[in-house]
């Protein structure tokens, strides 16, 4: 188990915990959402926090930090359900510049991003936006220095410690390193969004 | 089928519900009035449903004919109410009380006095076609109905929560401020410090705690953006990684300008939080005019 987290205030009716690290924190996050705590409307993630807020109708500051407490999540956080595949062609802009960044080569690159399971960390930068998180040997590389001003939809990069595939064409400074023909995000559909917190995540290499 | 046919708008009216719940987790915020407070007390001023969806109204403009008669209530900011008859004749009418409209009324909301968001309910609620469960327009997220336009038809629904058991109430805020008063009071926003306040100075704190912040032109439903007599300086420089925020966070971008996140705003955020309104004060916060001066009251 990981150690308690730091308790901050955010407001009348939120508490932040924030964790060591992202993977305490994915860790936390998913036994909190297990423990379904009474009077807790929601839980909101984030890199190295969860948001609880609370409705103190129902429950208090005190008695929500209590159950959190209690908790004892699993060291290694486990994804929710069955793995979403997500076909990419390996063909973006950054690619080269993005593998020589890490010391490979791009097919060693692709290699390394289809040859480990993702999970869904946290999201919020736009609907269906997942921040992807990975064990084994690490692809962290800084953001563009200058972000561009329009990233097409589908568009599969890597920033931070993360990976990410754009729901819609935004402004953004991500390293694209491909692309998929996967729906990241349809109001028509049940969930709209294809990637969730929780949700593992494997790309596959597809032929343009 | 009665409904409402929008025949003016304004700079902005759009739909609001109590919003679009449990889908944090895919990135999508909750939306909803920005003013709360007043929402709720449209709806219930017309008996509806507490889900009912109504209008929200950024400083008047709109005007609406009913097909068949309606009752309807307008509270928050208030406008001078003008009912027109399909005869010609005109009548004024109050915020915060029970209008009823025949068939062919007009009914019309000049500028506001004071405040800057008015809530339109009708008896029965606004019977568009949700989105994601809710008929709310999310102006960040581009989810929801589309912002009204002249020529748009509001089917009345159904939602409606027992008969309307009083005719007007008080409302709930204190009238706001007028950014056309030569020397206009600064209105007092409550406070609790934190989830970030750690990561500022004792002088942006200070600034925080005396200072007089003006409202900026460039606020929206995502956020009322402050300007104050000096930037929020940081004590710790290194980038804070993205955090979930809540409504009424006081986040502090690079500039040092704060940002008082309304309904719109993002799931989670770059830039730390230094303070949360309390939820009075949010409902307070969203009736603040470009140029509305603010003090804060921090508690810890």
């Amino acid at each position: 188990m990981s150690a308690a987290p730091r308790v901050l205030r955010a407001g009348e009716r939120g508490v932040l915990l924030e964790f060591g690290s992202l993977a305490e924190a994915v860790a936390w996050r998913a036994a909190l959402s297990e423990a379904a705590i009474p009077g807790v409307a929601d839980a909101v993630s984030g890199a190295r926090t969860v948001l609880l807020r609370f409705d103190p109708s129902l429950t208090s500051r005190a008695a929500v930090l209590d159950a959190v407490l209690a908790l004892a999540p699993a060291s290694d956080a486990a994804a929710s359900g069955p793995a979403v595949t997500i076909p990419v062609v390996y063909d973006g802009p950054d690619l080269d510049a993005t593998a020589a960044l890490l010391g490979l080569s791009a097919a060693e690159l692709v290699a390394a991003h289809t040859g480990r399971t993702w999970l869904c960390a946290f999201g919020g930068f736009a609907p269906g936006f997942g921040y992807l998180v990975s064990d084994g040997p690490s692809l962290e590389v800084p953001r563009l220095d200058s972000p561009r001003t329009r990233v097409p939809a589908s568009a599969v990069g890597l920033a931070g410690e993360f990976s990410g595939v754009y729901p819609r064409a935004s402004p953004g400074g991500w390293r694209l390193i491909g692309r998929t023909d996967a729906v990241l995000w349809d109001t028509a559909r049940t969930p709209p969004a294809l990637l969730a917190v929780g949700t593992a995540v494997r790309f596959e290499a597809v032929p343009s | 089928m009665s409904a409402l046919e929008v025949v003016a708008v304004g700079l902005l009216a759009t739909e609001q519900d109590r919003g679009r719940l449990g889908l944090l987790d895919q990135g999508v915020g909750v939306s909803g009035p920005a003013d709360r407070a007043s929402a709720a007390l449209a709806n219930r001023l017309v008996a509806n449903a507490p889900d009912a969806a109504l209008v929200e109204v950024l400083f008047g403009g709109l005007a609406v004919r009913a097909h068949g008669a309606a009752l309807v209530a307008a509270t928050g900011a208030y406008a001078p109410l003008l009912v027109t008859s399909a005869g010609g004749s005109a009548r004024t009418a109050a915020m915060y009380e029970l209008i009823a409209l025949a068939h062919g009324d007009v009914l019309q909301l000049g500028a506001p006095s004071s405040g800057l968001r008015t809530y339109l309910a009708v008896r029965g609620g606004a019977d568009v076609p949700p989105v994601l469960g809710s008929r709310s327009t999310d102006t960040l997220a581009g989810l929801g109905p589309a912002p009204l336009a002249v020529g748009a038809l509001l089917p009345i629904g159904a939602a409606v929560d027992g008969e309307p058991s009083v005719d007007a109430v008080a409302p709930p805020w204190g009238g706001g401020t007028r950014a056309a008063d030569a020397a206009p009071p600064a209105a007092v926003l409550e406070a609790l410090l934190g989830p970030r306040d750690d990561w500022f100075t004792a002088e942006a704190l200070s600034t925080l705690r005396t200072g007089v912040f003006a409202v900026s032109p460039a606020s929206d439903r995502v956020g009322v953006r402050l300007e104050g007599p000096a930037p929020l300086e940081r004590a710790i420089a290194r980038e804070l990684p993205s955090e979930p925020v809540a409504t009424g966070s006081l986040q502090v971008p690079a500039g040092g300008h704060p940002i008082v996140f309304l309904a719109d705003h993002p799931v989670t955020g770059g830039y730390p939080v230094i303070a949360v309104l309390t939820e009075a004060s949010i409902d307070r916060a969203a009736q603040l005019a470009p140029g509305a001066l603010v003090r804060f009251r921090l508690a810890r």
